[in-house]
C-alpha cells in the first residue's frame, strides 16, 4: 500500500494566512456596518430624544424589534425577503445591510441615553449665552454626551464584531465560516477552533482594555 | 416585481410544533441562566477575592465568554469536544455554551454588585459568628441578586436570543424547529417570519413579567 490516497490533508501555514484572509473579512463587514450604523443609530438616537410622539410610536418599535429577534432570524428573514421586493443581494450585502440596522437599533438606545444625560440645565444655560439649537448640541452635547456613551458604544461595537460570525450561515465566508470549511478537510476541529478563537480574541480583547482604560482616565 | 406567492397555510399547520418548540427555547434559556447564575457568583467572587490560579482562571473565563463570538463558544462544545472524545446531544452543546457565556457576562454584572456593597456588612456578620459561607449566602448574595435584577432580566433576554444559534448545532429547539420546516416545505420566509413574531412575542412577556416580578419584590 504504498499510494494510498489521502482526503484530509493536515493543517499548514496556508491555512493560516486563509483565516487570517477570513478575518479581514470579519473585520470588513463589522467596521463597515458599526460605521454606516453609528452614524445612522445616532441620527435615530437624536430623533427618539426630540422626537415628540412621532417618533416614540413609529420608530421606537420598529428599532426594538432588531433588538428582540434574534439576528440569525433577521438575516435569515432578510436574505429571503430581498428577491421578494425585487433587490438581488448577495450574502455579504444582506448581512451588511441587517448588521447596520442592527448596530443602529442598539446605538440609537446608547446615544438618546447620552443626550438624556446631558442635564436640562447645562442645556438652557447655553441657550442663554446665546447659541442656537444646533449650536448647543454642537458644542454643548456632543463633547459631553461622546464621553457619556463611549464605553456603550464600544460595547456594541464589539457585540456587533462578535455577532457577525452569525453571517455566515448566509455563506459569507467570514472567521467562523473558514475555519468550519477547514474543520471539514483537515478533520482537526480542536485546533482549528482554538486558531478562530484566537483570531476573535485578538480583533477584540485589545479594544475592551483600551475602552476600560478610557473610561478610567475620564471619569477622574 | 411582485411575483412572490406568500403560502401562510403550511405556517399555520405547524403552529402547534413552533410553539412547543419555543417552550424548549425557553426551557434551555431557564437552565442555562441558573446555572449561568451560580457559577458567575463563583466567578466574581474569585476574581474579587481569590489569588493566584484560582483568579487567573477567573480572569479566563470571564475574558473568553466575553472577547468571543457566542456562535464559537457553541462550536467548541459541539467540535472542539467532540475531538477529545466527547460526545454531546445538541440540547447540552447549547446548554453548556449558553452557561459558559451567561457564567462570564453575569460574573462582571455580580462584580459590580459586590462593588456596592460596603465592606463593614461583611464584617460585621463575621464577627456576629457567621461562617463566611453564611455570610455570602445569607447577607451579601441576596443584596446583590436585588442590585443586577435589571441586569439579570437582560442577560436573560440574550439567552434566549442566543439559544437561536441550536439551530447550527441541530438543536431542536424554535430556530432549529423553524428552519426543519422551512426545509421540508421551501417556506423559508414564511417560516422565518413566523419565528420572527415568536420570539418577539417571548421577549415581550419576559420583560413584562420581570417588571411585575420586579414590583413585587422590591416593594421595601
Amino acid at each position: 500500500m504504498e499510494n494510498q490516497i489521502s482526503f484530509f490533508s493536515s493543517f499548514g501555514l496556508n491555512d493560516v494566512f486563509f483565516m487570517a484572509e477570513a478575518a479581514y473579512r470579519t473585520l470588513l463587514i463589522s467596521v463597515v456596518s458599526i460605521s454606516i450604523g453609528t452614524v445612522i443609530g445616532g441620527i435615530f438616537g437624536w430623533m427618539l430624544f426630540e422626537g415628540r410622539i412621532s417618533a416614540t410610536i413609529l420608530l421606537g418599535p420598529i428599532l426594538d424589534v432588531f433588538r428582540s429577534v434574534p439576528l440569525i432570524i433577521q438575516l435569515v428573514l432578510f436574505y429571503n425577503f430581498a428577491p421578494i421586493i425585487g433587490f438581488d443581494l448577495d450574502a455579504f450585502e444582506s448581512g451588511l445591510v441587517i448588521l447596520t440596522l442592527y448596530t443602529a437599533a442598539l446605538v440609537a438606545n446608547v446615544v438618546r441615553g447620552g443626550i438624556a444625560s446631558v442635564g436640562e440645565p447645562m442645556r438652557r444655560a447655553a441657550r442663554s449665552l446665546g447659541m442656537n439649537y444646533w449650536q448647543d448640541l454642537r458644542y454643548v452635547v456632543f463633547p459631553i454626551g461622546v464621553r457619556a456613551i463611549f464605553p456603550s458604544w464600544v460595547g456594541v461595537a464589539l457585540g456587533v464584531l462578535k455577532d457577525s460570525a452569525l453571517v455566515s450561515v448566509l455563506g459569507y465566508v467570514e472567521l467562523l465560516r473558514a475555519s468550519q470549511i477547514l474543520m471539514t478537510r483537515t478533520q482537526e476541529p480542536l485546533l482549528i477552533i482554538a486558531v478562530a478563537g484566537a483570531f476573535y480574541f485578538a480583533l477584540s480583547y485589545p479594544i475592551s482594555r483600551f475602552s476600560a482604560s478610557f473610561e478610567r482616565k475620564w471619569s477622574q | 416585481m411582485f411575483d412572490y406567492n406568500f403560502h401562510w397555510r403550511p405556517v399555520l399547520k405547524s403552529l402547534p410544533d413552533l410553539l412547543e418548540a419555543s417552550l424548549v427555547t425557553l426551557q434551555v434559556a431557564v437552565l442555562s441562566m441558573i446555572i449561568g447564575i451560580v457559577i458567575g457568583l463563583f466567578l466574581s467572587v474569585l476574581k474579587l477575592k481569590a489569588r493566584g490560579p484560582l483568579k487567573w482562571f477567573a480572569t479566563c473565563w470571564i475574558e473568553l465568554a466575553r472577547n468571543t463570538p457566542a456562535l464559537f463558544q457553541l462550536f467548541f462544545f459541539g467540535f472542539g469536544l467532540g475531538a477529545l472524545g466527547i460526545h454531546l446531544t445538541p440540547f447540552f452543546i447549547v446548554l453548556a455554551g449558553l452557561s459558559f457565556n451567561n457564567a462570564g457576562y453575569l460574573a462582571e454584572n455580580f462584580r459590580g454588585g459586590f462593588n456596592a456593597i460596603p465592606e463593614t456588612q461583611l464584617k460585621a456578620a463575621r464577627s456576629l459568628g457567621m461562617t463566611l459561607w453564611h455570610a455570602y449566602t445569607r447577607i451579601l448574595v441576596p443584596q446583590v441578586l436585588r442590585i443586577v435584577y435589571y441586569p439579570m432580566t437582560n442577560q436573560f433576554v440574550w439567552a434566549v436570543l442566543m439559544s437561536s444559534l441550536g439551530m447550527l448545532v441541530g438543536f431542536r429547539e424554535l430556530s432549529g424547529e423553524t428552519q426543519f420546516f422551512a426545509s421540508k416545505t421551501y417556506r423559508i420566509f414564511e417560516y422565518f417570519a413566523a419565528a420572527a413574531i415568536i420570539y418577539y412575542i417571548m421577549v415581550k412577556l419576559i420583560l413584562f413579567i420581570s417588571k411585575l416580578l420586579a414590583t413585587r419584590l422590591f416593594r421595601y
